[in-house]
């Protein structure tokens, strides 16, 4: 049952001088019947590694349809997207998957840690679909738990860890497989204050740590915490730079 | 991914919702059950009446004389005419004649009463040749059989079934005994072996005296050398037909007429209806509980389509992780395999334990093959495998964007 792919380690970092990102006329449109909504429109992106970039917008801006783009969920209508140098506007379902799996990291709003498992058998998940070996997967589970403070936690269920705790464990799921991307969807939107200033501080120390951070938020308090912040309205990125 | 890990996932999926699975095995393992109790009863009575037969000698042909038209026109039923006698044994015991024939025996009996000391006993009295013995196919207990030199001198000797042998004298030894049939005394010198378990009563239950000494002493009757019936063997079986068409053409030149006098028949045919009732008896049964497979069948593939819409969440995480459709697939696929399977394997259990109890409970003989058990669990595997093709298919099309979005 061993496939080419599922042997392979994870790819190697990208050269320095890559931009992790890089969007070029990037749309979507949806086809519903005969009716067919335009979701994003020349949507032109680049993040450079080590950035750390909010996505603001609305609900109904198109600022998901960009996060599905971006988290290789959905390929563009038409235009170029790059992801750490490698064109993923073209990939198939299966090459999607692996690509999601070497490159990506997911935080979302809603957690989406399995409740049957602990937590560090939630954080190794995406070993498994990379084929890593038992021992290596939990080495690794437990260091990622370890980098986000969780290490004494690594046999707790969901049920019995915070919301914040939660995060930690979902943000330690994204680290885990060292992702060119860590892309985080509303990170703080189902969190306390305290958690919530509790995962942005997580995420302001991976960034100085060097990962490239991508945050979708409607908050503009949340997307305070990133180096950079765009707007997005009616599916075209309305204004790039500083708040 | 690895399988072992794919299994791991199934396993605990299968786990999470144990009275769940627990009801959806059921279905199988019923089916199962009774697949291997069917087939099993089936086999049991098929191997019973096979047996019965085979007891009966195998290539094996017995001539059996025509009817007989009596006076006024009144014509008897077959066996009613008289028209076999020791001649026609004899020459079909040639090997130039009839060349594809290994023995003959020719048979005259009645039911006698037989008295020793104080005990009597009414059993069938056969009188015979000591080819009898291999044509049909028995071996002996204790002391002899009949020999050519008995026949000869029309000798008193008795050989006894072994129910006949205790009926008449327990638990004593019946060697050298006396036998008496009405006046005549008889010394037994052998007793025959049992025809085997399944052997019906009447082949352990007869008492074997040399021909001569049947007709000449005991029988009496109008010819002496007339016969009831001729049993003739065939070298093989795959010489039966041979045997037969020797047997055939010898008797009628013998007799001189060219529409037999006399009948021809094998336990073949015999054999071939007893099988085939039992084989649609099987069939009938063995559908019914195919049936019931596929009932269960159909609760694996729904409680399959519960699983993937209450774990559409999961499985949209899990394709965001990175698991190709096809792992996804693959992960409802064994699932439903391991259900199917536990079905199968406890339907095993409870089909073999149950073969064992029924013959008590319903006095019938189930046989349990290992390859119907074996077979059994395999088909229970695939029926898993085969109603999980549509919902791991529905899971593995799941978008991962629509998945997660679920509530």
């Amino acid at each position: 049952m061993t496939h080419a792919r599922t042997a392979t380690r994870l790819l190697p970092l990208t050269a320095d001088d890559e931009p992790v990102i890089e969007l070029t006329g990037v749309d979507k449109i949806y086809a519903s019947g005969s009716l067919e909504v335009a979701a994003l429109c020349g949507i032109d992106l680049r993040v450079e590694r080590g950035a750390y970039l909010a996505i603001m917008g609305p609900s109904g801006s198109g600022k998901s349809t960009l996060m599905n783009i971006l988290g290789c969920l959905d390929v563009p209508t038409s235009g170029t997207y790059r992801l750490a140098g490698e064109d993923a506007g073209t990939l198939d379902e299966e090459e999607l998957a692996h690509i999601r799996n070497r490159r990506i990291g997911f935080v979302f709003q809603q957690f989406h840690l399995l409740a049957a498992l602990s937590a560090w058998r939630n954080v190794e998940l995406p070993l498994i679909y990379a084929g890593f070996g038992r021992a290596e997967r939990r080495a690794r589970a437990l260091a990622a738990l370890d980098h986000v403070g969780l290490a004494d936690r690594a046999d707790h269920r969901p049920s019995e860890l915070s919301g914040g705790q939660q995060q930690r464990v979902a943000v330690a799921r994204a680290l885990v497989t060292e992702p060119a991307l860590l892309l985080a969807d509303e990170p703080t939107g189902n969190l306390d204050s305290a958690s919530t200033a509790d995962v942005l501080g997580l995420l302001d120390e991976l960034s100085a740590a060097g990962s490239t951070i991508v945050l979708i938020t409607h908050e503009a308090d949340v997307a305070r915490a990133a180096g950079r912040v765009v707007h997005i309205r009616d599916g075209r990125l309305e204004h790039e730079g500083p708040l | 991914m690895r399988f072992s890990e794919t299994l791991r996932f199934a396993v605990q999926a299968v786990l999470a919702h144990r009275m769940r699975s627990l009801l959806t095995t059921l279905g199988i393992l019923i089916g199962i059950a009774a697949v291997i109790l069917t087939v099993g009863l089936g086999q049991g009575a098929q191997q019973q009446v096979t047996s019965q037969i085979d007891a009966l000698g195998t290539n094996l042909l017995v001539v059996t004389p025509g009817s007989s038209t009596g006076a006024g026109g009144v014509r008897g039923g077959l066996g009613s005419a008289s028209t076999l006698t020791t001649a026609d044994a004899r020459a079909l015991s040639s090997r130039v004649v009839a060349p594809d024939v290994a023995a003959v025996a020719p048979v005259s009996q009645a039911s006698e009463t037989l008295t020793a000391g104080t005990s009597n006993w009414t059993t069938t009295v056969v009188g015979t040749t000591p080819q009898w013995r291999t044509v049909r196919g028995r071996t002996l207990l204790e002391g002899r059989f009949l020999t050519q030199a008995d026949l000869d001198s029309v000798a008193p000797v008795v050989v006894l079934g072994p129910t006949t042998a205790s009926e008449l004298f327990g638990l004593r030894d019946p060697l050298g005994q006396t036998v008496s049939v009405g006046s005549v005394q008889l010394t037994v010198v052998g007793v025959l072996a049992s025809a085997g378990s399944s052997g019906s009563a009447s082949l352990d239950d007869q008492a074997i005296t040399p021909q001569s000494t049947a007709a000449q002493r005991i029988l009496g009757g109008s010819a002496r050398t007339t016969v009831q019936s001729i049993y003739v063997s065939a070298t093989s079986s795959s010489t039966l037909p041979a045997a037969y068409q020797e047997t055939r053409a010898e008797l009628l030149n013998l007799h001189g007429v060219t529409t037999p006098d006399f009948s021809v028949t094998s336990q073949e045919s015999l054999v071939t209806t007893a099988t085939s009732v039992s084989k649609t008896l099987t069939v009938l049964l063995a559908g019914v509980a195919a049936l019931s497979l596929l009932v269960g069948g159909i609760g694996v593939m729904n409680i399959m389509l519960v699983s993937v819409t209450e774990r559409i969440r999961e499985i949209g995480l899990r394709k965001a992780l990175g698991a190709a459709p096809r792992v996804i697939r693959r992960q409802f696929l064994i699932e439903a395999s391991v259900l199917g399977l536990v079905g199968g394997i406890g339907g095993a259990a409870l089909g073999v334990g149950g073969a064992a109890l029924l013959p008590g409970v319903i006095g019938s003989p189930v046989t349990v093959s290992p390859l119907v058990v074996v077979g059994s669990v395999a088909i229970a595997l695939a029926i898993g495998l085969l109603f999980g093709v549509y919902p791991a298919g529905r899971a593995a099309r799941l978008t991962p964007i629509e998945a997660l979005r679920r509530e």
